[in-house]
This record gives C-alpha cells, structure tokens and sequence, in this order.
C-alpha cells in the first residue's frame, strides 16, 4: 500500500517513510545525499551508473538505492568503507574517458563528476599510457551540442526523450567502451522541451548553444522566479552575471513542472537585458517630454486621477504583476473602468509524459490573476473605449502602430508605465517601472496557483514597480507611511479590495506558490 | 548413434542418443523413435502435476546457473490473468559452448516438444525459441520442424485434441552474446536494444512485453519430454556425485584434446573420465594444463584440479570453479596462459552492452592492462591493478558479464602468476605490439 510506512535506519538515522519509497529518497529524506548519475526523480531508473550502490544489512552485495525499495527493519549504510570503495571505483572508471577539461566546460563548477571526484574520488589516476575514447562534437539540436567525450552515458537525456518527451530520437549507440549518445537518423533533437537534456546531463557533455561559453557556474547569481513564458508558471531559475540574465533554469515544483521546462521559456529572456530604457519620469512640456523627479510626476499623476471625471481604460502588459495589476486597478475605483491585459497566442506543445504541463497557447503569465482582478482579455474593446475615456493607464503594454495611433487621438488624459521608451507622443506622462526580472511580484497560473518571483538585477535609473506607483498615488499626497514600499505589503491590499487574496501574504506562499480558493461568484468584475 | 564420433561406454545418452541419425529430424522419424508421447501424457494432466513431476526429479537449469526448474515455473501465477510467456534461450553464445546447436541441428522435435510442455506447465500459450543468428543451419532445422508440429496437430490451436493452445515462434538473434542474458533476450525479442534489466521485477513477475514469463535453457527443456516419459524417479537416479545435481549433462568439450566433440554424461561423473577417456586425453607428447570447465565465464582450474572433481553443480564449485554452462575449454602445456585471459577479456570488452559502469569501462580497461603486459610493458603493480578491478567489477553491476571477465583474470593471477611474472620480467619474448 502506498500510505503503508516503515521504519528504516539510514547512516544511523532512524525515519518513517512510506513503504516501497526508494532508498535514495529516504535517504534525502535522512539528510543524507547518496551519490548518483543516472537516476533523476522525473524519469525511470535503470540503475546503470551503479553510483548509488549502498550496503544494506542482510543483503548479499551492494544495492541499487535507485531501484531498492524500502523494507520495514531495514538498516542502510550509505557512507560505509564497502559502499564508499564501489563509489571510488565507479569514479575512477568514469574518469578513465573523461577529458579533464573542465577548465573550458561549461559545466565546471555546477559537474556531477567533478563534485563527486573531489568529495571520495582517487586522488591520481592509475589509467596512465592509453590515449583516451575520442569522438568529435556533434549537433544535436537547434540548441543541443553532444560532447561524446566528457559523456558518462547516464542515459538521462535518452530516457527523458523516450519516456517524458515520449520522441525516442537519442540512443545508445555501439556497446562497450565504445558506446555514444546516437541520434536517429535524418532527425534532429527540436522537440519544443529537448533543452531539459541539457539541465539533466550531469557532466558537460550535452551543451546549451545559447550558454555556450558565456559564463562560469560560480560566477552565476540565482534567483528564484516564475517564467513569464506563458499561463503554465513553470517554476524557473533566472541566472545572472554581473547584473544580466544570461540564463533561464527550470526550478523543481512538483505540483507545476517537475523538473522542466520548455525551449520557449528557457530562450525567453533577452527582453529583460533591454538597454534601450525609460530611466526617469518625463512629463509632458508642450510638444515635448521633459525628464523630472518622482515627486513631480507623482503630483500629476495624482491630480489626474483624482480630477478627471469620466471613464477610465487600463491597457495592462501580458507579464504585469498581481500586484501592479491589482493596484493600479484600485488607484482609478472612483471611475467608471475598462481593463484590458493582453495575451499574445501562439502554439500548444504539451510534454506527453506529465500530464497537464505544456508550453500553453496563451503566452502571459498572469492571465488568471488578471481577470481575478477584473481586467478582461478583450484588447479591441478596451481599445474602443479609448476615444470617451477621461484617463487611459497604460501599464507597460506591447502597443502597435494602430493602438499608439488611437491613443495620439484620445482626448483624455494618457499615461504610461513604461519599461522601454514608447511612441505615446501625447502621453501626460511617462514614468519609469521595472521589468519582472527587476521587481518583486507574484503570478496566478492557470490553475490558479499564485507564486512568488523575486528580484534578479537591479533596476535601471529611477524606475519603480508600478505597484510603488499606484501605493504612492493611493495613499494621498505627501509622505505617508501607509503607502507600500515592498511588494509584500502591496500584496496585502490586495486583500481588502479582492477577498480572494485576503488571509494570504507572501510568505506563505513560499518557494512553490499555493492555489486560491475558488472565486465567489461575480468577483471576476467586469470584462 | 552420436556425432561426430560414437558414444563412449562411459557416457550416458539420453538427450543425444540421436545426434547424427537425420531421420530423427522429421515429424514421422521422431514419433518413431518415441517422440511426443510425453507432450500428449502431458496434456491430460494438470499444471501442477507436470510442475511436481519436474521438481521431483531434480532437474536445474543447464544454461549455466544451475536454478532448479521445477522450482522456477512453479514462481508463474498459477491462474493466467494476463497472457504467460515461456522464452527457450538457444542463443548459445558461451565461448565453448555447442550443445544446444547440437540438440537443434539432430533433435528439434525433441525440443519443440519440451517448449510445448513446459508452456502448458506455466500457463503460457505461445513460446518464443530465442535462436542465436549465427545458427543458421538449427534455425532451417527448427523452422521446418514447427511447420511439421503444427501440421501435426502437436502446436497450434488445439493440441493434440485437448484444446489445449501453443504457438511456437522463432526469434533469431543479431549476434549479441549479451541477448543469452534472460532479461537482454526479452527486451530483444520486444524490439528494444539487447541490454539486461535490472530485477526485480522477476520474469515471472513482469518478464516478456511486461508479462510473467519463464525462461529456460534448450537443454533444460530437451530433458523435460524424458522426464514425463520415464518418471522423475527414473531421472532423479540418474546420480554419480551430489544428490542435488541428477539427470544427464552435455559436455561440450574444446581445446587441446584428442576427440573433441559433444558427451553426454551421468551427473557426477569424475572429470578425469571425460578428459581421458572420453575425449582421449592430451595432444600426442603434451600434458594438459588448466580447464575451463563451464564456459568462459567461469574460474579456470589447474589440471589437478580438473582431475579431482566429480563433473556436477556442486563437485566443480568445490574444486573452485563453476558448472556453468558445461563447455569445457581444455589446454594443454603449450598454452600461453596470459594470451588466453587477454583473449577472454577481448571478448567480454567487445561484448558489454555498455550499460553498467565497472562492465563498460572496467572490461576494457582489464583488456588494456593484460595486451600491455603482453606487450613486455607490464609493471608490477598492474598485480593489484587487475586485482582491484576485478573486485569492482564483480556483484556490482545488472548482470554478470563484468562478473564473468574478472573470473578468469583473478583465478589465472592466483594460479597462474609466473606466467605473467615472466612477461613482466622481461624473460618471455612480448607477443603484441607494444600499445
């Protein structure tokens, strides 16, 4: 039975775990890593790298702790002198083929084999007078490089396009010492999710061709977020350097991704580096904008808001955060509102082997929070309600020719929150906000999971979130204590005006984020 | 009969006795000499009994491990809920091992009525025979004995009368000697690459195409029809040594010896009998020096160990070595006993499937080491070097290929050290080129 627990002992920890566990996760479990390659949670384990193997008292030889079950009663050493030679011997074989060339590899610093190695690996090599296996570099993918020597054929990548991705185009090619990752011929690895064989290879041999050479591991600051690829919220890494992306990870979320996630949003991150930014707040001079300070901007904001009389449009970007969204909608409640978030659409590509994560069509990330907050996805209408709107907020969207057309010709007030510097001839105002790798926020997926993503690079210039915006514009003139100055306490308006969001704050959210409660009818506001 | 040669006095022929007579090839020849009386007693008794029959013979595995049948399809679940698979392993690929090509070539009906049995006896209604591809000749003869069973009525839908179902297909192998490894032979016959599964699940649990399945040796099922014919009694008496290993046992004997050939003999028969007498003893002028007695997987012994033992499961494991397989590679005085373990550990490097790490790299690496020795380039420390590698290698990995390769590195290091002394002292002239 699957609720049934047993007792074990592992390195003379005694713990619970439920029967049948495998012993490598009781172990985690125990807090204690026993050393593995080929056995990763998300895909089955062949027990082939015979890294893992460990004593268990009773049994005849050394055990898989992949593939070993737990039993009640049983006693498990990972770290004894019999468990630690066979791992020593695998080591050494493993690095028999293996070029030390860890100095250019990409993967130095974040190896499996080179953690391994230093942790209980021989010192010096006895593999002395042989040349080495050498097979040259091949092209898997459009973003796959295979380096067949630093290979330590795991079969991670082959079991995940086979089993997960469930397009059997990697093999293992020719046998013995010999043996390569193959792939099949006349096909390329281009599956909408095959850069995960990257992320699951625990050596350098498959490579990321959009990381290539670009940075070293240790020189990579992460921070946890949530791709702002599409509704799906796939838990992600942002990886930077020195103030810049250059790299996007999938975090584990077992509820959400597992472990993956797709080309898509692993390629989607270039837009954060813009350097092309809004960096201080610009009013309108005549026929001109003109640079001022947030005190100055915040003044005409405020008199905006609270002079224009009439209906107000919010023309809100696909990536806006709950909070901003949520905010702003709050600084114009005295207005008759019309909210607008935009959804790019593009293909579905679903990952065969866990059901309900795919790449969605719908490319924002906080659709359901959105709508939660009464904004609708019906970008022309809002559009149409431009020309008799008293204020139109544009909150950071992607406009084209014909919208910035329409809003040169609203006769109200125009002004946008901007990341990178719009058409908006004749925007009031301009005002500087960040972009989600610069700011604090949360997205509610399609599940209505709502999840945390935190601040990956610092902000360019003067920007602010918009939340900062709409809290300050909200709280009245003047200082005032009560405006939010994170986006925790902005989270917590929320509360007060969508009773969904009450009782929750960020921390409870955590790393893995939770799911809202169902929405009282009518809450969803109007579309 | 016999072939090539008449049977020895001292053998027993039971499963051979029509090796070399062709007539026993076909349908009427084999029903002539007795055949298919055991399959249609078999169909008029019940699962568990042929099971009981079996198990009380004492009848063990004769692909190598030596596990008791009986006891074996006695593990299949005894109501076939989901389909059940029996799986013959012909793909004899044991270096010195030519027995079951033998059965095949004179005796298919023999077989094919063993297959039918034991599948009634599991719950199985089709039988896969795993032939090795390099038999071409046994898989002519044994394609056209099924067409002859089922043409008459000994296969099919409706075995002889009973309603009993079995259909036989033959598989034929692409010449890996991994695919003679139970599990590596399923996932073949599924369509998948020919590497061992890890267990469990057992076969019988989840075995062929995720199906309980038994898999058992040719010569194992050859014996099966005599079994049922003649009693478990009978083949339970069949016993010179240890009463745990009975019935009769092919011999396939290799090397330096004057008649090489297939011998059927009694278990526990001394081997001395089947290297002297049997096989006539050395080359003209030579002595012999070590055996392998159970194919190259298995420790070698010196010839005075050889001659010690009583030839069953456990006389050989009690002299330091194992059963095997029973392909006896014999070698006299001439013998380069380094260039012979290299040789062995060639194969095993050409053969490993890659999977497991120590098989992987260490039989290639075990293979390195002896060629430089060879070579005139070997250290002292390459000793402890085999040493160590060999220990890595063995009981650490899915199957015991890598286990097999180290085998005969540490008994030939244990018995035959001055021989690779002399290489390493430079007193015996290199025989490769150095690497």
């Amino acid at each position: 039975m699957a609720d049934e627990l047993v007792n074990v002992t592992i390195d003379g920890m005694q713990i619970t775990v439920p029967k049948g566990m495998p012993i490598i996760e009781a172990a985690k479990q125990a807090g204690v890593l026993v050393p593995h390659y080929c056995y990763h949670p998300s895909l089955p384990s062949p027990a082939v790298c015979r890294m893992c193997l460990v004593e268990v008292e009773k049994a005849p030889k050394l055990m898989p702790a992949c593939v070993t079950a737990v039993v009640e009663g049983q006693v498990v050493h990972v770290n004894s002198a019999s468990a630690k030679q066979a791992r020593e011997g695998v080591l050494e074989l493993l690095l028999i083929n293996h070029p030390l060339d860890c100095p250019i590899c990409d993967q130095a610093g974040e190896c499996e084999l080179q953690n391994y190695v230093f942790q209980e690996g021989r010192a010096g090599t006895r593999y002395k007078e042989y040349a080495k296996r050498y097979n040259p570099v091949e092209d898997f993918g459009p973003d796959v490089l295979y380096v067949p020597n630093r290979c330590i054929l795991c079969t991670r990548c082959v079991r995940f396009m086979e089993d997960v991705a469930d397009t059997p185009v990697l093999n293992v090619s020719e046998r013995g010492d010999r043996a390569y990752i193959g792939i099949a011929e006349q096909q390329r690895l281009d599956h909408p999710w095959a850069g995960n064989v990257v992320d699951l290879c625990p050596v350098g041999s498959l490579l990321s061709k959009d990381f290539l050479h670009k940075a070293r591991a240790w020189d990579l600051d992460k921070t946890a977020s949530v791709c702002p690829g599409c509704t799906q919220g796939c838990n992600i890494n942002l990886d930077t350097r020195d103030d810049v992306v250059v790299r996007i990870r999938p975090r584990p979320n077992l509820e959400v991704n597992r472990h993956f996630m797709c080309d898509y949003g692993r390629m989607n991150y270039r837009w954060m580096n813009r350097g092309d930014r809004v960096e201080a707040p610009l009013v309108k001079d005549g026929a001109r904008h003109v640079a001022t300070d947030w005190d100055t901007a915040l003044d005409r904001l405020e008199q905006a808001v609270r002079g224009v009389s009439g209906s107000a449009v919010i023309l809100a970007s696909a990536r806006a955060s709950t909070e901003s969204l949520g905010l702003v909608r709050r600084m114009l409640d005295r207005f008759q509102v019309t909210a607008a978030v935009q959804v790019p659409l593009g293909d579905e590509a679903p990952l065969a082997g866990i059901p309900g994560l795919a790449l969605r069509r719908e490319r924002t990330p906080n659709l359901a929070g959105a709508e939660l907050l009464g904004y609708g996805v019906h970008w022309e209408a809002a559009m149409r309600e431009v020309p008799s709107a008293g204020l139109v907020i544009v909150l950071d969207a992607d406009l084209g020719p014909e919208d910035e057309a329409a809003l040169a010709a609203a006769p109200g007030i125009v002004v946008v929150l901007a990341t990178v510097m719009p058409e908006a001839r004749n925007a009031e105002l301009i005002l500087p906000v960040t972009n989600m790798a610069e700011e604090n926020g949360t997205y509610v997926n399609r599940d209505r999971r709502i999840q945390r993503y935190q601040q990956a690079k610092a902000q360019p210039g003067m920007a602010r979130p918009a939340w900062w915006v709409a809290g300050e514009v909200l709280a009245g003139p003047g200082p005032d204590p009560s405006a939010p100055s994170t986006a925790a306490e902005a989270f917590a308006l929320l509360g007060e005006r969508w009773p969904l969001f009450a009782g929750i704050t960020h921390d409870d959210l955590g790393y893995t984020g939770r799911v809202l409660g169902e929405v009282p009818a009518g809450a969803g506001g109007a579309r | 009969m016999g072939y090539p040669h008449p049977s020895h006095p001292k053998e027993n022929v039971v499963l051979s006795k029509h090796f070399g007579d062709p007539e026993a090839r076909s349908y009427a020849g084999w029903v002539k000499h007795g055949g298919y009386q055991a399959l249609r007693k078999a169909v008029g008794m019940t699962r568990e009994a042929i099971v009981e029959e079996v198990k009380v013979s004492g009848l063990r595995g004769r692909g190598g491990a030596g596990f008791p049948t009986g006891l074996k399809w006695s593990y299949m679940p005894k109501q076939a809920l989901r389909p059940h698979y029996l799986v013959c392993n012909a793909d004899e690929s044991e270096p010195g091992t030519f027995k079951d090509r033998e059965i095949m070539r004179w005796t298919p009906h023999a077989l094919i009525e063993g297959c039918a049995i034991a599948a009634y006896a599991i719950g199985a209604e089709r039988c896969y025979i795993y032939i090795r591809g390099e038999f071409t000749e046994p898989w002519k003869v044994m394609s056209a004995a099924v067409e002859e069973a089922l043409a008459n009525g000994a296969l099919g839908d409706n075995v002889f009368g009973s309603g009993k179902r079995i259909e036989m297909m033959l598989h034929r192998g692409a010449g890996a000697y991994i695919c003679g490894e139970e599990t590596a032979m399923m996932n073949s016959i599924e369509g998948r690459r020919g590497n061992p599964r890890i267990k469990p699940p057992f076969p019988a649990v989840a075995g062929l195409f995720g199906m309980p399945t038994t898999i058992n040796n040719v010569e194992t099922l050859a014996a099966v029809p005599h079994i049922l014919n003649r009693g478990a009694a009978w083949y339970k008496s069949l016993c010179l040594g240890n009463p745990k290993s009975t019935g009769t046992k092919l011999v396939s004997v290799c090397g330096h010896v004057q008649r090489p050939g297939n011998y059927e003999v009694t278990m526990g028969t001394p081997m001395r009998d089947i290297l002297y007498d049997m096989c006539g003893g050395p080359p003209a002028g030579r002595k012999f020096k070590a055996v392998i007695p159970g194919g190259s997987s298995v420790p070698i012994m010196t010839i005075q160990e050889a001659e010690e033992a009583l030839f069953d499961y456990e006389g050989v494991v009690e002299k330091g070595s194992m059963l095997g397989s029973a392909g006896m590679i014999v070698m006299d005085d001439s013998t380069d006993m380094v260039y012979q373990i290299w040789r062995l550990a060639r194969f095993y490097a050409h053969e490993s499937c890659a999977q497991c790490t120590q098989c992987r790299e260490g039989t290639a690496w075990t293979t390195k080491v002896l060629e430089r020795i060879l070579a005139g380039k070997g250290k002292q420390e390459d000793f402890q070097l085999l040493l160590d590698l060999s220990k890595n290698m063995t009981g650490t990995t899915i199957c015991v290929l890598s286990d097999s390769c180290a085998a005969p590195v540490v008994s030939g290091i244990q018995k035959f050290r001055s021989e690779f002394e002399a290489y390493i002292a430079g007193s015996r002239e290199p025989v490769l080129a150095a690497v």
